[in-house]
């Protein structure tokens, strides 16, 4: 069983959903985004997204574009996003860890030779935002060999006729971007997940998890009440960029320590619902 | 979708893309799946407009009553003369109204998007003409408009700018990146994203995801069909050569598309050498750049190491762009088309030379079209004969002109 698999029944035995923070690797620069991502799991997180930086990410709002810039400005590269999983390893072999990113870096990288590393160093899934199924071939095969769960997103548009399609090779969990938007601007409302959730799971049998506009404890909560699992990405990096803003682009002392404590109030969000599922 | 059956035999350059949206391994669908299923709407209303015989001849009454065509094509006798060697015609489509070829596509664009009942247009831009034309069918229709272009192009390009707030547009300066048309695009694809229901995204130029690349080409090749039928009335025979400048690679694709078949015309594509290809400031991605994935499409890009686009830099805002349209990108794999490069430096005297000869002010877009006939022309017999595509009229860049020439207006 994949981590990702493993940890989603784990959940469901305790009978609650899943918290998922996202760290941009190397936003601010390289000790910060490595502390928080160690932090997170003792803060609450159940799984970690880690975001991969890149020059254009065409579904994501200002909040996510600028830590990518962060990053890069500070050096990242896919190579040394790679080798923070394998630092976190180290410490950690149970909480799943997710890269979330563009294709171009990917190809840049080879993607033989990116699944084959992702493996390597621990990378249990990967969602790619620009690679939808109809072009999923190009990395599917290398995914599956190396056993990394590809994760799919499903979007408000994605209709009944196109979720088999869409989730056909999805494994691990889909992704429901809950807005028809970017990322860090609108907020699903209640009905509207109420809505969604249901009609994806007549078609699978995979853990949902809500992303994009979910920002506050109570929001992560809702979420849960209708999915499996909350991810909260540009909430937290707000957190670090008005840190950089106030303190001549540097972080403060306790901006890891402030980050955590917010991944832990999100928690104990997400910890006060029972599942529905 | 349903593959498109050949539309020009088995062996034909021209019957591209695939099922898939692919020119070879060029092109596709790489859009986030909030995009895909609308995508596939665009795909199926364009082709439903193909097949429905009312279409192309709406499209063809704007073109002739609305936008002037055909546009005439123009020996330019006097510039022959000067440069000593091959005849020298040029396509006119900086006489359409608005001044470039953009409107072409724009055209056709708004009539789909009336036909899929969008009730608002956005769109990018980089020189600002594909701007004006999408505010100028949008007025036309009755259409809101929104426009994003690059800060820095918002700067270069203010004619244009306030010629699109004129027309009733909305134009958002995009400041991410270097603000220039790659950020545009990105800032496009992302009000897309958030307003899918209503909204239609008219793209300017041969890139995007699938179909844009065909569709926009389909659209633009009547400059082709137009030039070749032309010059076999003028010279009565195919042209030698077809030249034409390449950012996104549209008024390239509409002048060569129609000669892909015909193997006797070479086709050269100009791509902008800025300060130099050895520099890392220029925008040739065919030249310098390596395939890549961005805005939709595999194709060509200038990226690092990493796989991070760099900024593509050229005097010409329409240029300034690290990509290329996915079919540029097969037609220079299998050789079918030649890529050259033009500096701002030979752009900037092209025009000079265009101007003062012809007395055609040329965008400095086709000034880089220009600048590689100025190298080539001398060395041809007299008995051949160039089409070179003058895409757009240089209004826009007398500014920018000035200021490169050291002239204070």
């Amino acid at each position: 069983m994949s981590r990702i698999a493993a940890r989603f029944a784990k959940l469901k035995a305790e009978g609650r959903g899943a918290l998922m923070p996202f760290v941009e690797a190397w936003d601010p620069d390289h000790a910060t985004s490595l502390a928080l991502l160690k932090g997170m799991p003792a803060a609450g997180a159940d799984l970690i997204e880690i975001g991969c930086p890149f020059t254009d990410p065409m579904a994501d709002g200002p909040t996510i574009q600028l830590a990518g810039r962060r990053a890069l400005d500070a050096g990242a590269s896919m190579k040394n996003t790679l080798a923070m999983v394998r630092d976190f390893r180290a410490d950690d072999t149970d909480t799943p860890i997710i890269l979330m990113g563009y294709l171009n870096p990917i190809l840049s990288y080879g993607v033989e030779r990116f699944c084959a590393d992702c493996a390597g160093f621990g990378v249990d899934g990967l969602i790619i935002v620009d690679l939808p199924s109809e072009e999923a071939d190009l990395v599917l095969p290398h995914a599956t060999a190396n056993g990394l769960d590809i994760i799919r997103l499903i979007a408000p548009t994605t209709d009944d006729a196109r979720l088999p399609l869409v989730l056909n090779g999805s494994s691990g969990f889909v992704y429901y971007v809950s807005i028809t938007g970017i990322t860090g601007t609108r907020t699903a409302s209640g009905d509207e997940l109420a809505d969604a959730i249901p009609r994806i799971r007549r078609f699978t049998d995979l853990p949902i998890a809500i992303g994009f506009g979910v920002r506050t404890a109570a929001q992560a909560a809702g979420a849960v009440t209708h999915a499996d699992g909350a991810v909260v990405a540009s909430a937290l990096i707000d957190i670090v960029k008005a840190d950089l803003d106030s303190n001549g682009g540097k972080p403060k002392p306790d901006t890891v320590a402030r980050v955590l404590a917010q991944v832990t109030a999100l928690a104990e969000g997400v910890r006060g619902v029972r599942s529905a599922a | 979708m349903n593959a498109p059956s050949p539309r020009f035999g088995a062996n034909s350059l021209r019957n591209g893309p695939d099922a898939r949206g692919r020119f070879g391994e060029f092109g596709g669908r790489f859009v986030a799946e909030t995009l895909m299923p609308l995508i596939l709407e665009v795909e199926a209303a364009y082709n439903a407009a193909v097949a429905d015989p009312a279409f192309q001849p709406e499209l063809d009454r704007y073109l002739k009553d609305y936008v002037g065509r055909p546009s005439p094509l123009w020996f330019a006798q006097r510039l022959t003369d000067r440069l000593g060697g091959a005849k020298i015609y040029f396509k006119r489509d900086e006489l359409n109204h608005t001044g470039a070829h953009k409107i072409n596509s724009c055209m056709g664009q708004i009539l789909l998007a009336k036909r899929m009942g969008k009730t608002r247009v956005i769109a990018e831009t980089g020189a600002g003409q594909h701007g004006v034309a999408t505010a100028t069918v949008c007025a036309l229709f009755g259409l809101p408009c929104t426009v994003y272009m690059g800060a820095v192009d918002v700067a270069r390009q203010a004619p244009n700018v306030f010629r699109m707030k004129l027309l009733g547009a909305e134009v958002i300066p995009v400041t991410s990146g270097a603000s220039t048309l790659k950020d545009a695009m990105n800032e496009a694809l992302r009000d897309w994203v958030a307003n899918v229901r209503d909204t239609f995204y008219i793209i300017g130029t041969v890139a995007g995801p699938h179909p844009y690349p065909m569709m926009v080409r389909d659209f633009q090749s009547v400059i082709g069909n137009e030039a070749k039928a032309q010059l076999h009335e003028a010279e009565g025979r195919l042209p030698d050569m077809c030249v034409a400048a390449i950012g996104g690679g549209s008024n390239a694709m509409g002048l060569f598309h129609p000669f892909l078949d015909d193997p006797s015309v070479r086709l050269i594509g100009v791509e902008a050498a800025g300060h130099g290809l050895d520099t890392f400031q220029h925008a040739a991605s065919l030249s310098r750049g390596r395939p890549g994935v961005l805005h939709g499409n595999r194709t060509y890009l200038l990226q690092n190491e990493d796989g991070q686009i760099q900024e593509a830099h050229s005097i010409s805002a329409g240029l300034d762009y690290p990509g290329i349209g996915p079919e540029h990108s097969w037609l220079h794999e299998i050789g079918r088309v030649e890529y050259e490069a033009a500096t701002d430096q030979e752009a900037l005297d092209a025009f000079q030379l265009c101007t003062r000869t012809e007395g055609i002010i040329p965008a400095l877009e086709p000034a880089h079209a220009l600048a590689h006939v100025a190298k080539i022309a001398p060395a041809m017999d007299r008995d051949k004969i160039i089409v070179m595509n003058l895409c757009g009229r240089g209004d826009k860049d007398i500014f920018t002109v000035a200021e490169a020439l050291g002239v204070k207006l």
